[in-house]
């Protein structure tokens, strides 16, 4: 007779040893490296990083690889590791205004002090799929001049040097995290922005994609995107001053809003942000896109009812570990509770089947 | 596991931990906010509860898992395996050799004593939640003892099938004050929440902690002229013959024979051993 499923540990097992196996392919082929992941899928282990909240290039492409390309996977595998650092101390704020750019764009002027900067981007290429490549044909390999390394002004200080763009409040408070303390609404914008920081690609770009289509207009323009290596700096609270340990990529966007005035602030433009650690341009735009809209309240804006004006709605489900957990998780056994429904059922139907039957008599 | 600390979370991430537990005792079926940490494994699959198994362990713990009621299902399979590797404690699938339970959708028919914890995995902490989708109003309903919405439901319930139809995750009032959920138990264990056992509740995804101290009161909402009534599979085990159990229903051939078995295996075990 069938006895429910004994033998879970060795069947288990099993399936991670097929698994590893399906992992690898094909054996004929060579393996991939990790540094061969970390430099020619790039921005697969950027997002990794960046959704993994952790900036470990050479553990971010181990884990695309440990995933199988998998990279919902293999932010959670990232997510994990973090979850066991202790935390030695913060650093100060990075200065975005003293990177490095290696591209460095605006939608919202023609020519901008320092220049327009495209930097490797897809943008303007054809999408053709290119079979040179697939061919092995490394020729394209370009010629890249040297220059100097070059800080540029942020495209957003000249706006607001005319008082056109709304300021942002100042602050030398310490964010909050919630990574450290449970996530409680209504939520102040650095907490907003933390999530976002860590919110899944996709759930942004939906979400701002419907921002420009009416569910919540803010009519964003980019006044700047910027993409280069930022120094991060610590104080070492002995030496009392702070020194530079490292330095990362960040894709900063930061959209110019069109805003006519409401009861409490006059017509100006206001901006919506997007910080991103790695090479995520699609994500910071979508990010600041979402960051404006959900600045109606500060702004004295109505609530249309739009998805990406609610903040408890937006930051309850931007998180992909905690989605694709819970979603998934229905895979898991639920005889218990299929059972007690089924006997609801039953009863249920055996009751007004009688009822039926008595008013027929 | 040298790499890992004692139990896989850092002391001061444990120590954060058993402050949300106290306070939960403190505070019966309260729901305690708490930071809760990313797991090796996902969100769903149990995270609350492994965490609030990993800040209870000691090394002289003996841990059960279940899922299900079972020993054997995969999930209670990667969990015990998960702490027999990172906190090198004993595990055991009898009941009553446990000192920690973790369990996900039961609770064990062999009665439980004063020096065993039993650990709840929980999906949805919130008893409200699909009468009011916002944390922000869910919150302020329960400081106000704002009940009603939840008997309104129970009576629509009644109004349209003659019966309360909630069958698992059956809500109940702790200590006289907090509407709490119990978790996707069925309805035939409410009555036993009522115990000598500490039972401790973690919602990892929801960052929530609860709990029961031992012999609070818990009362499985219901009305005078519809009393809450535990319900069951009518049938025995296939394998032992009890009729007092918690029964799944297995269907054992195509032409739809059914047979019913004890969703404790281990109390089905001990019973014909």
């Amino acid at each position: 007779m069938y006895v429910a499923a004994k033998g879970g540990e060795e069947a288990i097992a099993a399936a991670h040893t097929w698994l590893a196996e399906a992992r690898r392919g094909d054996r004929s082929l060579p393996a991939m490296s990790t540094a061969q992941i970390a430099e020619q899928l790039a921005l697969a282990v950027a997002r990794v990083m960046s959704e993994g909240s952790l900036y470990d290039i050479d553990l971010a492409a181990l884990a695309v690889q440990q995933a199988r390309g998998d990279l919902i996977e293999a932010i959670f595998l990232i997510r994990a590791y973090r979850t066991t650092l202790p935390r030695l101390g913060s650093s100060r704020p990075i200065d975005t205004g003293a990177m490095i750019c290696e591209r460095r764009v605006s939608a919202t002027f023609k020519d901008i002090p320092g220049g327009q900067v495209l930097g490797p981007t897809f943008d303007y290429t054809h999408r053709l799929v290119d079979f040179a490549l697939a061919a092995g044909d490394e020729a394209a390999a370009a010629k890249i001049a040297e220059t100097a390394p070059q800080t540029r002004s942020r495209v957003s200080d000249h706006l607001g040097r005319e008082g056109l763009l709304r300021d942002e409040p100042r602050s030398d408070a310490t964010p909050p995290d919630l990574t450290r303390t449970p996530l409680e609404l209504p939520a102040e914008r650095p907490l907003r922005l933390q999530a976002l920081a860590r919110a899944d690609e996709g759930f942004l770009l939906g979400l701002a994609y419907s921002t420009q289509r009416g569910y919540g207009r803010t009519h964003a323009f980019v006044g700047e995107l910027r993409i280069g290596t930022v120094q991060v700096a610590v104080e070492i609270p002995e030496l009392g001053f702070a020194i530079d340990f490292a330095e990362i990529v960040v894709t900063e966007c930061e959209t110019v809003n069109q805003f006519t005035g409401s009861r409490t602030e006059p017509a100006q433009f206001t901006r919506g942000y997007g910080l991103v650690m790695g090479r995520c341009e699609r994500k910071s735009i979508s990010m600041s896109l979402v960051d404006r809209a959900l600045q109606w309240q500060e702004l004295g804006e109505d609530n249309v009812g739009a998805p990406a004006q609610d903040a408890e709605f937006v930051l309850m489900h931007s998180d992909n570990i905690q989605a694709t957990g819970f979603l998934e998780h229905i895979k898991l056994p639920h005889y218990v509770d299929f059972q007690a429904e089924l006997q609801l059922i039953r009863r249920l139907r055996r009751e007004a089947t009688e009822a039926q039957m008595e008013a027929a008599e | 596991m040298s790499d890992y600390n004692f139990a896989y979370l850092d002391e001061p991430t444990k120590k954060m931990i058993r402050r949300a537990i106290l306070k939960g005792l403190a505070v019966p079926g309260y729901q305690v906010p708490f930071a809760s940490r990313e797991m090796p494994m996902p969100y769903g699959w149990g995270t609350g509860g492994v965490q609030v198994t990993a800040a209870c362990l000691t090394p002289e713990d003996t841990l059960k898992v279940i899922d299900q009621g079972s020993d054997d299902t995969t999930n209670a399979v990667s969990i015990r395996s998960f702490f027999a590797k990172v906190a090198g404690v004993a595990t055991t699938t009898r009941t009553a050799e446990a000192s920690v339970i973790q369990t996900r959708h039961r609770i064990p028919e062999t009665p439980l004593r004063s020096d065993q914890v039993l650990v709840y995995q929980v999906p949805i902490p919130e008893p409200l939640r699909f009468l009011e989708p916002r944390e922000t109003e869910t919150r302020r309903m329960h400081a106000l003892e704002e009940y009603g919405l939840m008997h309104v439901k129970l009576y629509e319930d009644i109004a349209r099938h003659g019966a309360i139809a909630t069958s698992y995750a059956y809500p109940a009032l702790v200590n006289g004050r907090h509407v709490f959920d119990p978790s996707p138990i069925p309805r035939f264990d409410n009555p036993r929440l009522e115990s000598p056992a500490i039972q401790l509740f973690g919602a990892g995804r929801e960052q929530r902690i609860y709990a029961l101290p031992p012999f609070t009161s818990v009362q499985s909402l219901d009305f005078d002229d519809h009393p809450f009534e535990a319900s069951k599979a009518d049938g025995a085990c296939a394998l032992c013959g009890a009729t007092h159990t918690y029964l799944d229903e297995i269907v054992a051939d195509d032409q739809g024979t059914r047979r019913f078995q004890c969703s404790d295996t281990d109390y089905c075990m001990e019973r014909r051993a």
